[in-house]
């Protein structure tokens, strides 16, 4: 087993897709919410960690990209729904759940694009530089988005159908952490954790660092696409203000506590960080200081993170967030 | 023509602001090259400072008088200073070694630490203080400097003269630009670098906590969260005026300062946060360095 990470990660999430279509119709409502919410969170961490983890490149503006998919496949949905529906042949199951794939994917391929333009100033920026453009993409998307009136601008935008389910969810997590998983254990993917590594001998190996960059961020971007769509279709109400800088924090703190570059504590760090705030409602006035304390303390005493085990198959492929580097 | 030069001096107000902060930013950057996140929140804790040090003030000396905004100014700058130092000491000297993206999630906890527990401390609550009273003053039948205005103005151009005092004629100022030249080099002169470090964080904070009196005199109001986009857009200011150098972020600082004001006045006040971001991308895109900033070679 501990051979094939891949696939058994891919079939143990492929179970839970599974298992998605059965549950539904038993659970309450309140739990089905947070089950969406942490298949969201899952691919956003995940996604996140390919540019911030393996590239190890910084990204602030993950909310931005997120609200880029979920805006664009929003709109497809709600406004050119109706007449893609006709096209489609009707309101059935099979057509609604086609428009929906497609908006997804629509508002995916919306934010790789957006994730090209950070991606192209991120060639020559590393490390603060690139942290700060990154959330000043972000804060313009944001502006950009308040100023749109096709889509409500300052008001929001409410969402015809909540068309998100646990199947949806769930195998769009699956894919993520797939691809990811399998793209950054491919011999290209070793570009990625050579970048990471150091990113002048990755050049000197002959390794193109600017595609690598790049390949990751639009990666990154076309997945937090994809969880924007769900969001927005489980949500059913979207303002500009929900994508904040704040969201990214979020999404870089799951990140942080699941070890950079460690997929399988990402999402641990992603399911944890979903649940604790809503069981620990009382506390919601702490929870921003409780974070922001976290990420200090992990940062000084345990920077690999909270769920570094030496698991003999992790440590082929996942870089350690160690202390190479001394700042000058 | 009248607007115009109106907006030219309510820009420069703005920006000597944010040029008092991008220093901070600029002289951590010269000595420890990163990123001071938490500096827009001392910026913050300076304006509360100054509230709080108004309202206690306010039962010995008149306030409203020179003398009570001098104290006020004085007391939130050292205890800012002070401030500043002990984020240093707890925060970022145990990571003096470790990678830049380490030091770089450290300061961002520490500054989103400080904004929350300000909520918690200060309350969310907008609030408002003033310190001298402010009149209108005309001038050129027309142009309008508001009181405030010129003392912004005055304590800036004051700040920034004696910054440049103790950077180029004292032995800490020769100590803080040997350390930025080159820290292994400095140590080995003899110079004691943790004490230098130290020194710097509590000048810039002391910088940053006059800009937040300076900024809660200015505007309406003062919150916790006030220092997050001014801290954003003097960041800015630093790198457009070359990150490292001193007078490269007080230029960088006032040209902020009225590309906004102009951006708001004449294009649309949506813009005006996006603007500087905006800015720093084309900055970075087209002269990394910056205005007055020093090209630097990355060795292996």
């Amino acid at each position: 087993m501990p051979h094939r990470p891949k696939s058994t990660l891919f079939a143990a999430v492929l179970i839970i897709a599974a298992l998605a279509l059965v549950v539904p119709q038993s659970i309450n409502q309140y739990y089905l919410f947070i089950l969406y919410d942490i298949g969201i969170n899952i691919i956003l961490a995940v996604s996140l960690n390919l540019i911030n983890g393996y590239t190890g490149q910084f990204s602030l503006g993950h909310a931005g990209f997120m609200a880029v998919g979920g805006y664009t496949s929003a709109y497809i949905t709600t406004v050119l729904g109706p007449k893609l529906l006709l096209l489609l042949g009707g309101a059935g199951t099979a057509s609604s759940s086609l428009l929906f794939l497609g908006s997804l994917l629509a508002g995916g391929f919306t934010a790789a694009l957006a994730g090209l333009l950070v991606g192209l100033p991120s060639l020559r920026l590393r490390g603060d530089y690139l942290a700060i453009v990154t959330l000043g993409f972000g804060e313009i998307i944001r502006v950009v988005i308040q100023s749109m009136d096709a889509v409500g601008g300052q008001r929001g935008f409410s969402v015809a159908q909540t068309y998100t389910n646990l199947f949806w969810t769930f195998s769009m997590a699956a894919l993520t952490i797939y691809t990811i998983v399998a793209l950054v254990r491919s011999s290209y993917g070793r570009g990625f954790i050579a970048v990471h590594d150091d990113e002048i001998a990755a050049e000197a190996m002959g390794i193109n660092t600017t595609q690598y960059k790049v390949t990751a961020f639009v990666t990154g971007a076309f997945f937090a696409g994809l969880a924007g769509g769900l969001y927005a279709h489980s949500k059913g109400f979207l303002t500009p203000g929900g994508f904040d800088f704040m969201k990214s924090i979020e999404i870089v703190v799951m990140v942080i506590l699941g070890g950079m570059g460690n997929t399988l504590g990402v999402i641990l760090a992603a399911i944890l960080l979903t649940i604790l705030p809503e069981a620990l409602r009382s506390f919601e006035k702490y929870r921003m200081i409780l974070y922001s304390l976290m990420l200090v303390i992990l940062m000084i005493t345990r920077p690999q993170g909270l769920f570094a085990w030496n698991w003999k198959w992790r440590r082929r492929a996942s870089p350690a967030t160690s202390n190479k580097k001394g700042s000058p | 023509m009248l607007e115009f030069l109106q907006q030219l001096i309510n820009g420069l107000a703005l920006g000597s602001i944010y040029a008092l902060i991008a220093l901070g930013y600029t002289m951590v950057y010269g000595v420890l090259r990163f990123i001071n996140f938490a500096h827009s929140d001392v910026f913050m804790v300076g304006a509360f400072c100054g509230y709080y040090a108004s309202k206690v003030g306010s039962r010995f000396l008149a306030s409203g008088t020179v003398t009570a905004a001098i104290v006020v100014f004085l007391m939130s700058m050292v205890v800012c200073a002070l401030l500043g130092i002990l984020i240093e000491r707890l925060a970022y000297r145990p990571l003096r070694e470790r990678s830049k993206l380490t030091v770089l999630i450290t300061a961002i906890g520490v500054s989103l630490l400080m904004e929350f527990t300000g909520q918690l401390v200060f309350g969310a609550d907008p609030k408002s203080f003033r310190l001298l009273p402010s009149k209108n003053l005309q001038i050129f039948g027309g142009l309008v400097f508001n009181t405030n205005q010129v003392v912004v103005l005055g304590v800036t151009v004051l700040l920034l003269v004696v910054l440049q005092m103790i950077v180029l004629k004292t032995k800490m100022g020769t100590a803080m630009r040997a350390v930025s030249y080159n820290h292994r080099a400095a140590a080995l002169m003899g110079i004691n670098i943790d004490v230098v470090i130290s020194f710097t964080f509590g000048l810039g904070s002391a910088l940053a906590a006059a800009a937040g009196i300076l900024y809660a005199i200015s505007y309406p109001s003062i919150d916790p969260l006030m220092g997050v986009m001014p801290g954003l857009k003097a960041f800015v200011a630093a790198v457009l005026g070359g990150v490292g150098s001193i007078p490269g972020a007080a230029i960088g600082g006032v040209l902020i300062g009225i590309i906004e004001t102009l951006v708001s006045g004449y294009v649309s006040s949506t813009y005006r946060d996006a603007i500087a971001f905006g800015v720093l991308i084309l900055i970075l895109l087209f002269k990394p360095t910056g205005l007055l900033g020093q090209p630097t070679v990355e060795k292996v």
